[in-house]
């Protein structure tokens, strides 16, 4: 595949920056020959392995994931102390529930990082989707109201990552 | 120093307490699809506390910095929400039962199949 005009020298910027990352925690050497080798690999490898590559969804918006990582994050945190009472407190007054999130986008990247997403945060974990993509199946261990909590999921998750993807 | 000591024991003692309430919660809670949720993420958080608090530790003996943990914890959120979701999925396969006050339970067959 030839390689368009304007950006000739790295195919795959984003994978660029992970492998070069990666290899440089792993080698734990931060010489300016490692960084030179692990600027060859991170060139080389994913040309190497363009032939296997499936294709996915490019990310659009680079901040915007970096502020979504961060919520993420943050929210992993509060959830799970949300979480930790429900777990030692009466267990007998929790109503779990199988919830069914309808969904907005339909690439495999994106659905992946919802699911994960979910699963990530406390109180629910990504179960099932079904085989056209329109729904994904949450198993939630406190279901207050089944409508809000699809709402929260498709406010705080499903929005900012169809954003980044642009989808 | 002292700092630092206190930086890496509270983060020690944070990543101790979640991963206790992750067992707790898988010896409490009543059916699979609930047990789920404590290994799964209250352990995600710990390990990241723990591994915080060893970046922290590890980072002020004079060796440089400590960044091979940062590798681990991404690693561990990259496979967490798998193992999850492959143990739900085997778990709807060979019919666990949720408990019997579990919302939308009637739903569960076409959960299985991947219809609407």
């Amino acid at each position: 595949m030839r390689r368009m005009n304007h950006k000739p020298y790295i195919p795959h910027p984003f994978q660029f920056l992970m492998l070069f990352i990666v290899w440089l925690l792993l080698t734990h050497r931060y010489s300016l020959g490692n960084m030179l080798l692990a600027a060859i690999l991170a060139w080389l490898v994913p040309i190497a392995a363009m032939a296997i590559r499936a294709p996915t969804t490019p990310v659009r918006r680079p901040l915007k994931a970096i502020s979504f990582f961060w919520l993420l994050l943050g929210d992993i945190f509060v959830s799970n102390i949300v979480v930790a009472k429900q777990v030692l407190g009466a267990t007998e007054r929790l109503r779990p529930g199988f919830i069914a999130v309808p969904l907005d986008m339909q690439a495999a990247l994106p659905i992946t990082l919802l699911a994960s997403t979910i699963s990530l945060t406390p109180g629910t974990v990504s179960i099932e989707i079904t085989e056209d993509h329109q729904f994904l199946y949450v198993h939630a261990l406190h279901v207050e109201s089944e409508k809000e909590m699809v709402d929260r999921i498709k406010r705080r998750y499903e929005k900012p990552l169809k954003e980044i993807f642009q989808c | 120093m002292l700092l630092i000591e206190l930086a890496t024991g509270f983060c020690l003692m944070v990543g101790a307490i979640f991963l206790l309430v992750g067992s707790i919660g898988l010896f409490r809670l009543p059916d699979f699809y609930m047990r789920l949720h404590g290994p799964t993420k209250a352990t995600t958080l710990g390990l990241g506390a723990i591994l915080t608090a060893s970046i922290i530790f590890f980072s002020f003996r004079g060796d440089g910095i400590s960044t091979k943990e940062i590798l681990i914890i991404w690693f561990i959120f990259l496979t967490a929400p798998i193992t999850a979701h492959m143990l739900s999925k085997a778990a709807l396969h060979v019919r666990q039962k949720p408990r019997a006050d579990t919302l939308n339970q009637d739903r569960l067959a076409s959960i299985r199949e991947r219809r609407q």
